[in-house]
């Protein structure tokens, strides 16, 4: 139905104002679009309080917390207490004696009293001298510290009292850097966050510009989709980038971490797995209109991964069975490549693998999510 | 700077959501260059389908669109630089400010405009360094216009573009169409506001359940309902009068009633209310309620319809 193209305005009369002609700007070259993008999103990451402190504050105040937790104590002391008795007084001055004693904490307490007390675990073993001069121990076998204590302190009690040494020996104690627990969570943290990075800085971001019809708006435009795209990925790459730097320097600061291989072969690995995961972010993102939608999914991805690709502890403690498939995740890829590097220095070619691994998974995504990726 | 060039032209559009949604059903129109057109109907109308195909971020399920003579798939990415493109409800980047904003959009196109020019066209330059968070509804509106704008486009596309705002910025936006419109751009706008499009509007297309059930210029077709000015009365003894008695009154030409009350469609007030005032007292009944007014779009599209545009 076409209405005869008649011109008749209703209402006030139309502008006589600012009806010239406009000055235009001189032309935008074909990365102008791009360059803007970039700077855009990192502008907004910068105004935006809670991602400089889940990017940057909160890794290293966890590998602070943990590293301070599980730090290596200096030698263990042993806890002990010796029933209250005719013979306390023996077993006391033969601990003191003995050239362990230092190791040795004992305290002497009426019988009730010390048996509850190891029964709560404030002493690791009762010594109980018996009425014929004997020393009976009471431990616990289940407690490593408790058996310790009983080794500890049946050696003390027998060098006082006398014992030879058959055999001449002497120990030192090691605790290197490269061997610590720091030095096994500082590699396994940074694979965490790059697993976070892309899956809540690009994955979530791409959904909540969905929503608020942000994308639409924007593919409203002559703008290149591929260029939205990659500047996101860029913006992400800054992060990665400032993030290495802090962590690492953290650790090696903070905790005296040595870092053996080069930086040119963390780098590469920590860009490869920025680009597999903002692969695995962009995918988690290519349908969900709703950012609740999203937020479930990327708990889906990244959860596992948190538990089985070894971030606080080795996945060598799970079965020999689901070993393979652990080793198949990308996070337990990276997190291998970058242990194998910062702390073995291994070259980048020995990580081929692991490497390959993460290849397959960032393509596999990206072909996906590029075939099922909404902009609307 | 009105040509009888055709600045957009769809024919037998339809959209089916999901296979059984019938959005759109077999749409025309020809929006020609340099006017000012509405897409007037309820809300779920079929209003944003149809702007959405017409601007390329829909696909229809059939039917051909033509923007400035060129097609969707032959020639996107020409059309999209001279497109101006505003969303109903696009939330912008909150923590961006509106230079940064103007910027990003204006990055997009090949020759765009300047944006202080745009942003003091727009009165936006005292808030050219406030986050777009911190915008009020109508300076948030004023931007989403803004970054079309920038783009330096030929046609203007605008979806509600005032709903939820306040009257002075309503009225401040209308003033931005008019003088886009003055520099010869042409605009396409969607509203479910009578008085707007009657207002800003050279011609109006009314959609109803994803059909035009009619168009043309708002005089045209408040005329076309049979009279500019209705009267209407409630008297005494109302009930007992046939409504035909009404039709004899002069100037009257048509009569109908409601909600108890009789209401003539009249081209002469000022002939008709004499007469009837005479003709009630003839009969001996008093006059309880009169009031008289000008025709308005809601009128036509209650009289097409039967429902009125806001409710739902």
């Amino acid at each position: 139905m076409v209405a005869d193209p008649k011109t008749e305005i209703i209402g006030p009369a139309p502008p006589t104002a600012d009806a010239g002609p406009t000055a235009i700007q001189s032309e935008n070259g074909p990365w102008k679009g791009y360059r803007q993008l970039l700077l855009a999103r990192l502008t907004e990451l910068k105004r935006e309080p809670e991602v400089i402190f889940w990017v940057f504050v909160f890794p290293i105040l966890l590998a602070l917390g943990l590293g301070i937790a599980f730090r290596d104590k200096p030698a263990e002391i042993s806890r002990v207490v010796v029933v209250a008795g005719p013979q306390a007084a023996r077993a006391m001055s033969l601990l003191k004696a003995s050239p362990s004693s230092r190791s040795i904490r004992a305290d002497v307490l009426p019988s009730a009293d010390a048996l509850n007390r190891l029964r709560l675990g404030k002493y690791d073993l009762a010594v109980i001298p018996e009425a014929d001069g004997r020393f009976r121990y009471r431990y616990d076998p289940a407690r490593p510290e408790s058996v310790l204590a009983r080794a500890a302190v049946d050696d003390a009690l027998e060098a006082a009292a006398g014992r030879k040494n058959v055999l001449i020996t002497s120990s030192e104690a090691s605790s290197e850097p490269g061997a610590r627990y720091i030095d096994f969570l500082i590699p396994g943290m940074l694979g965490m966050n790059l697993l976070n990075s892309g899956m809540w800085g690009i994955g979530f971001a791409l959904v909540d510009m969905r929503q608020r019809k942000l994308l639409k708006r924007f593919v409203a435009t002559p703008m290149r989709r591929s260029h939205f795209l990659l500047a996101l990925a860029s913006s992400r790459l800054v992060l990665m980038l400032i993030d290495l730097v802090l962590l690492l320097g953290f650790g090696v600061l903070a905790f005296h971490m040595r870092v053996m291989g080069s930086w040119v072969s963390i780098l590469v690995i920590a860009a490869l797995g920025a680009f597999t995961f903002g692969g695995v972010g962009l995918l988690t993102a290519s349908r969900a209109q709703k950012i609740e939608a999203v937020s479930g999914l990327i708990n889906l991805v990244v959860m596992p991964m948190w538990i089985f690709s070894g971030v606080f502890f080795s996945y060598e403690r799970f079965p020999a069975v689901v070993q393979p498939l652990i080793k198949a995740l990308p996070l337990t890829a990276l997190n291998d490549a970058l242990r194998a590097t910062i702390l073995e220095g291994a070259s980048l070619p020995a990580q081929a693998a692991r490497l390959l691994v993460l290849c397959f998974w960032g393509i596999l995504s990206y072909v996906l999510a590029l075939r099922w990726f909404r902009w609307t | 700077m009105q040509t009888n060039e055709v600045a957009v032209r769809c024919r037998h559009l339809r959209k089916t959501y999901d296979g059984k949604v019938e959005a759109i059903r077999g749409l025309d129109l020809e929006i020609l260059a340099g006017e000012c057109f509405g897409l007037l109907g309820p809300n779920g109308a079929g209003k944003t389908t149809t702007i959405e195909i017409l601007e390329g971020l829909l696909e229809p399920t059939s039917g051909d669109v033509e923007i400035l003579g060129k097609s969707w798939i032959a020639h996107g990415r020409e059309l999209r630089e001279v497109l101006g493109i505003s969303l109903q409800e696009t939330r912008l980047a909150e923590k961006l400010t509106v230079r940064e904003t103007l910027d990003l959009f204006a990055s997009f196109y090949r020759r765009p405009r300047l944006t202080a020019e745009v942003m003091a066209e727009m009165a936006l330059t005292e808030k050219s360094e406030a986050w777009v968070g911190k915008l009020s509804g109508g300076q948030r509106q004023r931007l989403a216009v803004a970054a079309s704008l920038v783009a330096n486009p030929k046609i203007l596309f605008l979806d509600e573009p005032t709903t939820g705002l306040d009257p002075q910025s309503r009225r401040q936006l209308w003033e931005i169409v008019r003088q886009f419109q003055g520099r010869g751009g042409t605009v396409v706008l969607t509203t479910h506001y009578m008085d707007e499009a009657e207002r800003l509007c050279d011609r109006i297309a009314i959609i109803d359940h994803g059909l035009t059930i009619a168009s043309g210029t708002p005089t045209e077709l408040i005329e076309r309902l049979g009279g500019h000015h209705w009267v209407e009365f409630d008297a005494t003894h109302n009930g007992s009068i046939a409504l035909d008695t009404w039709h004899s009154l002069p100037g009257v030409e048509a009569v109908h009633e409601v909600e108890g009350r009789v209401v003539l469609s009249v081209r002469e007030p000022h002939q008709t209310i004499p007469a009837l005032l005479a003709a009630l007292q003839a009969r001996g009944s008093q006059l309880l309620h009169l009031t008289t007014r000008q025709a308005s779009l809601e009128d036509v599209f209650v009289r097409l319809t039967g429902r009125h545009l806001r409710e739902d």
